[in-house]
């Protein structure tokens, strides 16, 4: 994205030609804003319609605005919310980039926050400086080695990454009730399944506790930071990555020019596999402080549009988490200030990635929008 | 079309900051944070909220609720409401006990209340809502052992905790004590009293699963069927409703389903009535006259705050003498002679 700014027209080219297929700043980045401005619109269509009046529509907007940059406290809601959402979306987005369409981030979190929080709660008397990166390791760990077995089974039988880690994710569940009632997991004293508490060497602190207890933000979203950096290097500035964009593009060309086609999906799978595993202990240990059913909350489906949304770019995918993380926060806000029903977020965030996945469509309702940014650009 | 969108929208927006900042009113506003199930579950939450609701209309308090739609809401939902926009914060459900001591123990000035779980020791800021529901399932699994054609009777339950299975309980020892006197030989599927295993959907959310659990019990041959799990039931509702209710009658939970459910209320045979209603109401009104304290309270057979619904349409199935007993019985363990703990 930051290198599109190049205004000078050879370089263009040059840089289009160097990468054909990436999408123009336009698509970057004009239809997303204007795909939210859109659903915003719709989505106070939709209020219209369930009978919510005028006033409440433009008070539970306020709302959504307030309950996201508001505040500290929205703000510290935002980053808690966002954090998994990047760092899930950011394996996707890798996947996607190396040609796998990966919809088991899902179960991936689920495996890797599990993983995390039995090494969470297990090590007491590790100090701060190990435990803590240990459990982390342990929960990308985790999921690497889950969505690998997607990506093996793809290299050595064929099977559809589709099909496959969509069932991996309903493993995952059955997987996440059964290890709950062991008992070395399950909390004494209780027989639902509910994993002991993480044992505070291993949380991540929060960061701004020493303002105010309720605020939650924590040091997950340096984690968060350090893994979009990883990403861009890895995708842009290495072999490998070179190998999983060539393999994305046309994976007959990449096998012809000697890309190990087995190996990049399986290194893929396991690269977005521990970023969603590290998404799923980021919820444990600076958030949950614990394990239960229901824990990864549809994260990694969310992940998908904040993938897509970001358009597989690491930069696109911190901006795409931080909107969704800022409208789940916000939907907070517009539930308690204006009674509006949450659900109706759920519908903003679905039309935002409908008139994303049709930019024509964004284009025909923006014709002037797209003109000008062209005029901007040639300037 | 945009344009005139965007007016509207900047028309409303100017309308509602002037409109938001006149109706903050004084008055007490309760505030309620349910769990997964939702606002609208025919159920736990809903019963709760009509707590509230009647607060509102007798007491004229402010209500207002937030939705949890995934387990990793209950602590944001809930903090979203700390800063003193509410007198009172009410919890509903077990899986937010954790959430709901953290928050209390973090801001002690606020007033919360939880339904269905109880602090030991108590949290001087918190009222605990618990239920003795296994004395009104009690009274439900005897009705059903009395009831079954087919001598098999089935439940299953949402998530295998207490005040879930408390419910299994009664409802498992009731159809025991209609065998020990009657001498009948009615099963109990589902739940196993000593073993605390039993049929779970792990979940409180969808109808899916209800069918499902219902007809693998129907399929056993069970033709009276316990879901204890909020919305889920509704799903074996739908069921009891297309085979019939000579094939399959169902036993609501926590409110009347005869009632909040009208569109398959032919296929209630009762409710196991939870009358977390009257119990919030309580506690609103105890935090409005300053006579809140922390603690819990316990309801019971004794204090209404359990209780068996009417039979209403199928009133005429339930034979007299069957009915006699269920009076007499539930006289039986208010007055202590019948022990329902086993």
């Amino acid at each position: 994205m930051t290198d599109q700014t190049a205004s000078d027209p050879l370089t263009q080219k040059l840089l289009e030609r160097a990468a054909p297929s990436r999408a123009e700043f336009e698509d970057l980045v004009i239809v997303p804003i204007f795909a939210v401005i859109v659903a915003l619109a719709v989505g106070a269509l939709v209020m219209l319609a369930t009978a919510v009046d005028l006033p409440t529509i433009g008070q539970s907007y306020v709302a959504l605005v307030r309950g996201s940059v508001g505040s500290l406290n929205a703000l510290s809601e935002t980053l808690t919310a966002a954090a998994p959402l990047v760092l899930a979306g950011l394996g996707l987005a890798l996947g996607f980039r190396a040609g796998l369409f990966n919809i088991g981030a899902e179960g991936q979190i689920v495996i890797g926050g599990l993983v995390a929080v039995i090494v969470g709660f297990s090590f007491a008397g590790l100090p701060w400086a190990i435990h803590l990166p240990l459990a982390l390791f342990a929960g990308a760990l985790a999921g690497a080695l889950y969505a690998s077995i997607a990506g093996w089974l793809r290299a050595a039988t064929g099977a559809h990454e589709v099909i496959t880690t969509i069932m991996l994710n309903l493993i995952s569940y059955r997987i996440l009730d059964y290890v709950l009632r062991q008992p070395f997991v399950q909390r004494e004293g209780r027989a639902d399944p509910i994993s002991r508490s993480v044992l505070d060497s291993a949380q991540l602190p929060g960061l701004l506790t020493w303002i105010d207890p309720n605020l939650r933000v924590h040091a997950g979203v340096f984690l968060v930071v350090l893994a979009v950096i990883v990403v861009y290097w890895l995708l842009f500035r290495t072999k490998v990555g070179f190998e999983f964009r060539a393999s994305g593009k046309n994976p007959d060309a990449a096998r012809y020019a000697g890309i190990r086609a087995s190996f990049i999906i399986v290194a893929a799978m396991a690269c977005a596999g521990a970023l969603a595993g590290l998404a799923g202990a980021n919820q444990v240990l600076g958030v949950l402080d614990r394990a239960s059913p229901g824990f990864s909350a549809g994260i990694g489906f969310d992940a998908i549009s904040v993938a897509l949304l970001g358009r597989s770019h690491p930069v696109g995918v911190l901006f795409a988490g931080l909107l969704f993380g800022a409208l789940e926060a916000g939907g907070r806000q517009m539930q308690v200030d204006a009674g509006v029903s949450v659900d109706l977020i759920g519908i903003i965030q679905a039309l935002i990635i409908v008139f994303i996945a049709a930019p024509l469509l964004v284009r025909a309702i923006f014709p002037w929008g797209f003109r000008k940014s062209e005029a901007g650009r040639n300037e | 079309m945009s344009p005139t969108i965007r007016t509207l929208k900047y028309a409303a927006i100017a309308t509602a900051l002037v409109l938001g900042s006149a109706t903050s009113a004084l008055a007490f506003s309760a505030c309620q944070v349910t769990d997964t199930g939702g606002i609208d579950d025919n159920s736990f939450n809903q019963t709760a909220w009509k707590g509230i609701q009647d607060a509102q209309e007798q007491l004229g308090i402010e209500p207002r609720f937030l939705e949890s739609q995934a387990e990793t809401d209950y602590m944001p939902n809930i903090n979203s409401l700390l800063g003193g926009q509410c007198d009172l914060i009410i919890t509903v459900g077990f899986l937010l006990g954790d959430a709901t001591q953290e928050a209390a123990e973090a801001n002690p000035g606020q007033k919360f209340s939880i339904v269905d779980f109880a602090y030991d020791p108590a949290i001087p800021n918190v009222v605990g809502q618990v239920f003795a529901t296994d004395q009104a399932a009690f009274l439900a699994g005897y009705l059903a052992a009395g009831m079954t054609e087919t001598g098999i009777i089935g439940t299953f339950g949402g998530i295998n905790i207490p005040p879930v299975t408390i419910f299994m309980d009664g409802f498992v020892r009731g159809a025991d004590y209609h065998n020990a006197q009657k001498g009948t030989e009615v099963t109990v599927l589902g739940w196993d009293l000593d073993s605390r295993e039993g049929l779970f959907t792990n979940n409180f959310e969808s109808l899916d699963d209800g069918r499902a659990f219902a007809q693998n019990l129907y399929d056993e041959g069970a033709d009276i069927v316990l879901p204890v799990a909020g919305p889920v039931g509704l799903g074996s509702a739908a069921l009891a409703d297309e085979l019939g209710t000579d094939a399959l009658k169902i036993i609501g939970v926590d409110a009347d389903l005869y009632v909040t459910d009208p569109e398959k209320r032919h296929v209630y045979l009762t409710s196991i009535l939870k009358r977390m209603d009257s119990t919030v109401f309580q506690v609103i009104e105890a935090a409005m006259n300053d006579t809140f304290e922390g603690g819990v309270t316990v309801g019971t057979l004794e204090n209404g705050g359990v209780g068996l619904a009417p039979f209403h349409d199928m009133d005429a199935l339930v034979p007299d003498e069957l009915k006699a007993e269920i009076e007499a019985i539930r006289q039986g363990i208010i007055d202590g002679s019948i022990d329902v703990s086993g």
